[in-house]
């Protein structure tokens, strides 16, 4: 009976062969969830090219701010995810548990960030949209509406960053039973992957919609 | 050396495409401040595009990996291309033509159409 963590799996002729596969197919996985946000990314243009000036006022609701510190935090947490992953190719098990530790923490001070400062804040004043609204303006249920897309498409994403918070969690348990090794990797190599494609969609949901219009 | 499978990247290297994307991050948060017009929103997409091509290439491997993962990367972008350039192309000319309510504004609208081809008024 073959160990059930050996480095190649059988149906594989070498462990190169294996490696391509896992990426292709996680590239493939990250293709259909690029049609995933997709959907929101094109309804979002549609409805910004109709009420530009509701979408310019919302935006202009949104803290900067904020927003600026969570992307450098987001790319500071790809940056120790590739790390992570550069361990495993090493072999190197301890590095490799305190860098995906790390991309975690840097995670959790994301979405902390995100809900004591930006969604907590919104509910204390009533911007969000069906729940708790209560914004006076003229361009009132335009401005509700780009306030829905925000909590969704910004939902969405930290629904993925914590879906990989549960995958980060396996990988470190996985390493710290010693079943990561220099010959099996494969797996946090396609959490690297998933992660930074988290990473990618921040990358355009902040100017989307932090930077509507400009801030002058 | 170990039979490990994939590019294996320095650490320095890590490192510059990481400062490059903090100061890329700066860089669009600070021209949202400088009035560019309508190109405000030209140049924030420009940056997120150079950002994510970065991490696609540097820290996604994409610069490193097989031609079939690189395919599946751009052909990922060329669905969400289509998706949003074929529906725009409805809703952003919606109006160009009367849309026909009834039979009858479909006969007026053609009559209008006919009597300005042939100069009528």
């Amino acid at each position: 009976m073959a160990d059930s963590h050996a480095a190649l799996a059988e149906q594989f002729d070498d462990v190169e062969q294996q490696h391509d596969a896992a990426s292709l197919g996680m590239w493939l996985f990250l293709a259909t969830e690029v049609m995933f946000f997709g959907g929101l990314f094109a309804s979002y243009t549609i409805f910004r090219s109709r009420y530009d000036l509701a979408f310019i006022e919302g935006s202009h609701h949104l803290n900067v701010t904020l927003g600026s510190i969570n992307t450098v935090i987001l790319l500071a947490s790809s940056f120790t995810m590739a790390l992570a992953v550069r361990s495993a190719q090493l072999g190197r098990r301890r590095t490799l548990i305190v860098f995906l530790l790390a991309t975690i923490v840097l995670g959790l001070a994301f979405l902390g960030i995100k809900l004591s400062g930006e969604y907590y804040r919104d509910w204390i004043e009533g911007t969000v949209p069906g729940l708790h609204w209560s914004y006076q303006s003229p361009r009132a249920p335009q401005v509700e509406l780009f306030m829905c897309f925000y909590f969704f498409m910004t939902a969405l994403h930290a629904t993925h960053m914590i879906v990989g918070f549960g995958i980060m969690a396996v990988l470190i348990i996985m390493a710290a039973r010693g079943q990561i090794s220099a010959e099996r990797c494969n797996p946090v190599e396609m959490a690297g992957l998933y992660w930074h494609f988290v990473d990618i969609i921040w990358i355009f949901l902040f100017p989307l919609l932090y930077l509507v219009g400009g801030r002058y | 050396m170990s039979q490990h499978s994939g590019h294996v990247v320095s650490v320095k290297f890590y490192s510059l495409i990481f400062i490059l994307l903090v100061v890329l991050a700066m860089l669009t948060t600070g021209m949202a401040f400088v009035d560019l017009g309508a190109f405000n929103t030209v140049v924030a997409l420009v940056i997120a595009f150079t950002k994510a091509t970065l991490v696609a290439l540097f820290f996604m491997h994409l610069r490193w990996s097989p031609a079939l993962q690189r395919i599946v990367g751009v052909a990922a972008l060329l669905w969400l291309a289509i998706l949003i350039a074929l529906t725009l192309s409805d809703y952003l000319t919606r109006g160009w033509i009367p849309a026909p309510g009834s039979w009858e504004s479909s006969l007026n609208f053609t009559r209008d159409f006919v009597a300005s081809l042939l100069g009528w008024s």
